[in-house]
């Protein structure tokens, strides 16, 4: 088993995404760079500038960055936290965040309704306190919601393996060197944690931008992203070449990320679980 | 300090609410599905009735049948084209090495609608019917990514030195993989396959868009029921399946930690 | 003229019930160069880390210049710490890396740019500035560290196993650099190691430790001539430690042979523990030794001879000797008197857990 006889090992594999990635992928630039009739057009991907489709891909972008600014705040100090506990190389914390992924996502997600509905858990708590009720279901607060339930765990466990990767005594350097804890943080630790912060980022960014189902089930039909639009276009508009037009659209976000990525987490340390 | 242990206890109070905010729906769910309403919000009495029903409900057996075979079909053989490959991949030049694993990277950093639309466009291009084999083929691919990317750090860790130990000990190269390689990244393999099933577990996109009709997953099953109103029987179900998952975690973690206290 | 600079008084520590530290008590004066010596797990580390602000201790105080530090966090201290494996920024340019602790006081910028070239002169690695932290070797990167602690020209610097990384000739080096250093500097140095040769060749003081106590604290003569107990005779260099009777003062009997030594105070016929230094045993002939052996083993090391005589109640006497004799030859042992080092018998089991050669 010489090395050339073992890089061929991973010719099967190298079939499989030549015929499951790359061609699929290269199918949704054909049916979005051409028409019905199969003649090129620009028309569906220049549909992203009409009325209703530009207005959902807006609130999409607002939604999702919003969703990834409120995870990232959440899981840094989350991630802090889990470090200055010095967990046995992190099994616990993997253990912690994968489990929800058990309970299946769309029932998960579906428990807020019941949480936040008007005479929901939350609503009958706050009231018993004589507080004031809360009243977001079918609201794109709903939303923003259930997209940093479903994401958090993807801001935290990158954020939390470049942590813990940082030295100790890296830390207590810059203390020593007379840094204040904000001081520490903001030069220190901050820039450190870059790779798993772009990370994170990308990956509740990507997912927040394009979901169509947090939007279905805690939007009601009343808020439309441009995945509820896509998703429309496959499964009741039946417009194929509209919806690859916009899906291309999307891809160009997710290029953008994957860009971030290679530049800033070379090592993939981020990514992995 | 002080200062540090009030840092501390805030640190625990937040890490409480966080997981008060992770664990609040699946407890509503659990609660829910001994509850003899059908209401989503109302406490009608307890009940084990829905946990009878569900195993009487062809729909919801065959889905959670489905979704259970593929898992582990997908999980099973990701795992062996990506344990396979990861050797592949880690003895390749550098320039070829980084190209694959940029297209590796794609099924993992791409939209989940886009990855499903893209499969289904294929499916139908190449006029493979929409079935159960068109999901196992979608969740093949999306999972392969995981499994190399735990088995990969594994191999660049271990393979060189213990591989080439074992020839000069005299193994012949296959022999020398699987006494020597294959155990040093076997905890990767398992991660990965780990890892595969649950992400096969939880997909509900990608599924969607590939699985035709007359085929259900419980995600499928579940967003067909989200506007008509979902069987309890289905959050009895999700109920079991986190209460195994749940036991078999605590029970590996503690025979791990008897383990290590042996040692 | 040197008044103490650093006082730890009555420090304590324990680590998750385990005591590292207890009631330790160090006074270390203005420009030493003290260092803690003790095998891995004796409390110097942690000693350090205390005066450095890294770890709170449980119980007592820490003195600096005359003020009560023990609260104070580390930022705070006029102390800096060259970290055991650098831990230095890896995000960082070398010339970010030293300025970082000068732009945290808000230095002026032709200020900082000027200690940046004169520290990078004084640890030789003129011209490095922009170079990149990860391409460094492992004795450029120490180097870097002890330059980013010094520009901030503290009082003290802490060093944590510094060298502890390097290869041998490297470690050598260093080690006169340091020296050099610490002269040009004039500022205190404590320094942590396991190593003794490390200890003996830069230190003015050397601090012995083990099991959270300081065993013995001298000069590097004293304690290397006159150890106080059988541990740090036996950590510190090689040697023969015998337990033996006190007969009158300036007369020992070890193994039924009287031999003449210059302590008292002993008291008559009291149980002791003598150490011998290899090299200060005389080989001679047999009808002129106090005692008589036969060399059992004979091992060329280069500037000596090392050899085993193995006396007839069956001890081995390790010799380190110019002179070779051969295996199997009977010589005579003969010792000066001032190269006998009467101990007083170990009073803990702790202590003599350390392993007397009997």
């Amino acid at each position: 088993m010489n090395k050339d006889f073992r890089k061929v090992l991973a010719f099967p594999y190298i079939i499989w995404m030549a015929g499951f990635t790359i061609i699929p992928l290269s199918l949704i630039f054909i049916y979005g760079l051409t028409d019905k009739s199969g003649s090129f057009t620009f028309a569906n991907v220049l549909a992203i500038f009409a009325g209703e489709h530009f207005k959902a891909l807006i609130l999409s972008i607002s939604l999702s960055v919003v969703s990834t600014v409120i995870c990232l705040i959440m899981a840094f100090p989350l991630a802090l936290t889990l470090k200055s506990k010095k967990l046995d190389k992190g099994s616990l914390i993997v253990f912690i965040f994968i489990l929800p992924m058990w309970m299946n996502f769309l029932l998960r997600t579906l428990a807020w309704l019941s949480l936040l509905e008007k005479n929901g858990i939350i609503n009958t708590i706050l009231h018993f306190l004589h507080l004031p009720g809360l009243n977001i279901i079918n609201t794109p607060a709903a939303i923003i919601l259930g997209m940093v339930y479903n994401y958090l765990p993807f801001m935290v466990l990158p954020i939390y393996n470049v942590l813990e990767k940082i030295d100790d005594n890296t830390i207590n350097a810059a203390r020593d060197l007379g840094a204040n804890t904000m001081q520490t943080f903001t030069k220190v630790i901050m820039p450190l944690s870059i790779p798993g912060i772009v990370s994170g980022v990308t990956m509740v960014f990507v997912p927040a931008l394009t979901t169509f189902v947090i939007s279905n089930i805690l939007g009601g039909s009343k808020v439309l992203l441009i995945g509820n639009v896509i998703e429309q276009e496959f499964t009741k508009g039946s417009n194929w070449n509209l919806g690859s037009g916009l899906s291309l659209i999307m891809m160009i976000f997710i290029l953008i990320s994957m860009a971030f990525i290679a530049k800033y987490d070379k090592d993939g340390e981020g990514i992995s679980v | 300090m002080i200062f540090s242990k009030i840092r501390k206890v805030l640190g625990d109070i937040y890490l409480v609410f966080v997981l008060i905010f992770l664990y609040a729906p699946i407890a509503t769910l659990v609660i829910l599905s001994f509850n003899t309403s059908k209401s989503r919000n109302r406490w009608g009495g307890f009940t084990f009735d829905w946990y009878g029903e569900l195993f009487k409900s062809s729909t919801i057996m065959s889905a959670f049948r489905n979704t259970l075979i593929i898992a582990f079909l997908s999980a099973l053989i990701a795992t062996i084209i990506g344990t396979i490959a990861a050797i592949g991949i880690n003895n390749m030049r550098k320039l070829p090495k980084t190209a694959v694993m940029a297209v590796n990277n794609i099924p993992m950093l791409n939209a989940d609608i886009v990855t499903g639309i893209s499969l289904m466009l294929g499916f139908i291009a190449f006029g493979i019917s929409l079935g159960f084999k068109t999901i196992l083929i979608s969740h093949i691919t999306f999972n392969i990514p995981y499994v190399l990317l735990s088995v990969m750090p594994k191999l660049k860790q271990t393979e060189r030195v213990t591989y080439e130990a074992a020839l000069d000990l005299g193994a012949t190269p296959l022999v020398a993989f699987f006494k020597v390689v294959f155990p040093d990244i076997f905890p990767g393999i398992i991660s990965g396959f780990l890892l595969a099933f649950t992400m096969s577990l939880d997909d509900f996109i990608i599924t969607y868009f590939t699985k035709g009709a007359g085929i259900n997953t419980i995600s499928t099953l579940v967003y067909s029921e989200v506007r008509r109103g979902i069987k309890p029987s289905l959050y009895a179900l999700s109920t079991i399946i986190f209460g195994t998952v749940l036991i078999l975690l605590i029970v590996s973690n503690i025979a791990q930690n008897k383990i290590k206290k042996n040692k | 003229m040197s008044t103490s600079l650093i006082d730890l008084e009555h420090i304590s520590k324990s680590f998750d019930g385990e005591i590292v530290l207890d009631d330790l008590n160090l006074s270390i004066k203005e420009n030493s160069f003290v260092t803690l010596l003790g095998p891995s797990g004796c409390g110097k580390t942690t000693t350090l880390r205390i005066i450095g602000g890294f770890v709170q201790a449980d119980s007592g105080r820490v003195i600096f210049d005359g003020k009560d530090i023990s609260n104070i966090p580390p930022n705070k201290r006029n102390l800096n710490t060259v970290f055991q494996k650098y831990a230095l920024f890896p995000h960082m340019s070398i010339a970010e890396n030293i300025a970082f602790g000068l732009k945290i006081k808000n230095k002026p910028k032709a200020y900082i740019d000027d200690k940046i070239k004169y520290a990078l002169k004084l640890v030789n690695l003129k011209g490095f500035e922009n170079r990149n932290i990860n391409l460094l070797s492992g004795g450029q990167q120490q180097r870097i560290a002890i330059a980013r602690a010094i520009v901030n020209e503290p009082k003290v610097l802490l060093l944590d196993e510094p060298l502890g990384a390097l290869d041998l000739k490297l470690r050598q080096d260093m080690q006169y650099e340091l020296i050099r250093l610490k002269n040009e500097l004039g500022i205190t140095f404590i320094y942590v190691t396991h190593d003794q040769e490390e200890a003996l060749t830069m230190s003015d003081t050397i601090v012995v430790m083990n099991q959270g106590y300081i065993q013995q604290m001298g000069s590097p003569e004293q304690i290397y001539n006159e150890p106080e107990n059988a541990f740090v005779a036996d950590f510190i260099g090689e040697s023969n430690i015998i337990a033996a009777t006190m007969v009158q003062d300036r007369l020992v009997e070890i193994f039924g042979a009287k031999f003449a030594c210059v302590d008292e105070g002993f008291g008559n016929n009291k149980p002791v523990d003598v150490v011998i230094r290899p090299e200060d045993i005389d080989l001679v002939e047999p009808d002129k030794g106090t005692l008589v052996g036969r060399v059992t083993h004979l091992i060329f090391k280069g500037v000596h001879y090392e050899m085993e005589v193995t006396t007839p109640n069956g001890y081995e006497w390790l010799v380190h000797s110019t002179d070779m004799f051969h295996v199997g030859k009977e010589v005579g042992i003969s010792v000066d008197p001032f190269d006998i080092q009467i101990m007083n018998k170990p009073e803990s089991e702790d202590e003599e857990a350390v392993g007397v050669n009997e």
